[in-house]
């Protein structure tokens, strides 16, 4: 069952629209949205939520649309869907201990004995691997990882259906990533939760997520199973992403795409990047159409499919632990 | 994994004093002596009654000696006396325009900075207002509008000293909701009264604090240039200003009646200045 949903979005800071009429469905499962910084992903989680209002379009909450909720409805999906940010010092304020954040979390809902806080706050410590005692540091006083647990203590404190994970592990080292990633999975299984991951780490969606879809420039450009979009990509921006993940040994990452041109801004944008762009892109835009089993927004994407079948297919199950490419 | 149970640092008064920087801690020191004095003044003053109406025909304008250390005034008042009375003018000024003037602009601060929007451009329009008078200017055509008077002064100088506040506050916490921990509070569900309370408030306040101990300085300026422009304190109440105004015409012969006086604002100035610098050193860290 389709828990979150955005139908058609576009988002606008004033003027300048981000995210052009994207549609994205978060349901039980892992569902990954994987996009170079600048590309929409984390204001497009901004407004799934709810943090920010669509310019059109409708983020969907169950059956109803987010933006009519009354206060009660409003509150239920403020217990349902929970956020877990880029980086634990920004999402926990500097001031509170972590067992005051986390039991913010708790009473913000629900009215709690002193006693049955404190028990509260030590089992979600405990069920994020972190020790109890922890409960009475300040961010400044833990390490990265021990913040982004943390904050996935605190968002799990409210019991939600479902987290919208933005970037949750590209602020941290390698080797806690790799722990963080562990844990998120562990939760969803145990608390049977639903998660939209947002990150630019192909590697990471291949092991989380059943379904991904690919943001460039603010529009969805494929979107499908997560092993069909890294094995065989149909078009030529994910598959200039899929290549671009440095790999221990193989050859050096070919550049993605030609340069960091900017997103056209008529007809394909990505054609200024794209190697096999023609006429045809320039004049009009590709609207997504089923190719073989997922949705792609190119003109291409066929030939995009079979060049690639005479190059060997790379198991993206191999980067799991890649390293995140250094933000900005 | 499970973190290793380390010893939970803790901040002590003592930690804390020894970071403290310097400079914070000679500002506090001296505006400490000057808060002691301001206090104490009707026990340590070796004339009491002379911060009043008291005078001594007999014995005005002697030089400093033994037994009047800052001489004496026109009315042979003791300048010691009236200048440790004078302290306590001061600083209630100082205090009671920043609590105002602080109290008013972080509110209204914090809610332009946390709401945006309309509210934010009322509230900063409103700021704009005030801003664009001259402060002295704003704060004397009120001087002269009301009663010269000790409560004159501060109402006066509070309404030309609220709008820094809300303009830094407004700035700074509208940086701070941006944040995100300010958006986890959001998608939580916590009310917007009580992020703004509970989150926003508290992070903001750092920089409103180091302005308002760099502004008691200038408070002091200025309550002092308005009893010295006779729209503040009156006789016979001891206050700095009124003290050197009314020595100034003597200063050629009898120095005194006007240099300690004097050399008390400069140093009550001085401390609150030291001390704010200090303090944002500190806190900038």
């Amino acid at each position: 069952m389709t828990l979150l949903a955005a139908e058609g979005v576009t988002l606008a800071y004033g003027t300048t629209a981000v995210v052009h009429d994207v549609s994205l469905a978060v349901d039980e499962g892992g569902v990954g949205l994987i996009g170079e910084s600048g590309s929409g992903k984390t204001t497009l989680a901004r407004a799934l939520l709810g943090l920010m209002r669509p310019r059109s379009g409708v983020v969907r909450y169950g059956a109803g649309d987010l933006a009519g909720l009354g206060r009660a409805g409003r509150a239920e999906f403020r217990r349902a869907v929970q956020p877990v940010f880029q980086d634990g010092s920004e999402a926990l304020d500097p001031r509170m201990t972590a067992g005051a954040s986390i039991t913010e979390a708790l009473t913000t809902h629900h009215r709690m004995s002193r006693a049955e806080r404190r028990d509260r706050v030590a089992a979600l410590l405990a069920d994020v691997g972190l020790d109890p005692a922890l409960a009475a540091r300040r961010p400044h006083e833990m390490s990265g990882g021990q913040r982004q647990r943390v904050a996935i203590a605190r968002a799990l404190a409210v019991e939600p259906r479902l987290l919208v994970l933005d970037e949750p592990t590209s602020a941290l080292d390698v080797t806690v990533q790799a722990r963080i990633l562990d844990l998120l999975e562990r939760l969803a299984a145990e608390h049977g939760l639903g998660y939209l991951l947002i990150t630019h780490n192909l590697g990471v969606v291949g092991r989380l997520c059943r379904t991904s879809s690919v943001l460039f420039a603010g529009r969805v450009v494929e979107s499908g199973p997560t092993m069909e979009l890294l094995t065989r990509p149909a078009h030529p921006y994910t598959r200039a992403l899929r290549d671009a993940v440095p790999r221990l040994g193989g050859e050096p990452p070919r550049a993605a795409g030609r340069t960091e041109a900017a997103a056209a801004a008529t007809g394909c944008p990505f054609r200024l990047r794209c190697p096999l762009a023609v006429d045809r892109c320039r004049e009009e835009t590709p609207q997504a159409r089923e190719v073989e089993g997922r949705k792609v927004a190119c003109h291409r994407a066929e030939e995009v499919l079979t060049t690639l079948a005479s190059s060997a297919p790379r198991d993206p199950r191999d980067e799991g632990e890649t390293p995140d490419a250094p933000r900005q | 994994m499970t973190a290793p149970a380390l010893p939970v640092f803790r901040r002590t008064p003592l930690r804390r004093l020894a970071g403290v920087d310097r400079l914070a801690v000679a500002g506090a020191v001296l505006l400490g002596i000057v808060v002691l004095a301001a206090l104490l003044a009707p026990w340590i003053a070796p004339y009491p009654e002379d911060g009043g109406s008291a005078t001594h025909p007999l014995e005005a304008l002697l030089p400093p000696s033994g037994a009047h250390w800052f001489g004496t005034d026109q009315v042979g008042r003791d300048v010691l006396s009236r200048v440790l009375f004078g302290a306590r003018t001061s600083l209630l000024i100082a205090v009671a325009v920043l609590a105002v003037s602080g109290v008013a602009g972080v509110i209204l601060g914090v809610v332009a900075g946390y709401a945006g929007g309309w509210a934010r451009d009322v509230i900063m329009r409103v700021t704009d207002i005030f801003l664009a008078f001259p402060a002295l200017l704003l704060s004397l055509a009120l001087a002269v509008v009301l009663q010269p008077s000790v409560t004159t002064v501060i109402v006066a100088i509070a309404v030309t000293w609220w709008p820094w506040y809300a303009r830094l506050t407004a700035s700074v916490a509208s940086s701070v909701a941006t944040r995100g921990f300010v958006d986890s509070a959001r998608c939580l569900g916590v009310p917007a009264p009580l992020i703004v309370l509970r989150h926003v408030l508290p992070n903001s306040l750092t920089p409103v604090l180091v302005q308002l101990s760099l502004d008691g300085g200038g408070v002091i300026l200025t309550a002092a240039a308005l009893s010295y422009l006779g729209l503040g304190a009156h006789e016979p109440t001891s206050e700095w200003g009124l003290m050197v105004q009314q020595g100034q015409s003597l200063f050629t012969t009898d120095w005194w009646v006007v240099t300690f006086p004097g050399l008390a604002i400069l140093v009550t100035a001085f401390s609150f200045n030291v001390l704010g610098e200090g303090l944002r050193a500190r806190l900038s860290r």
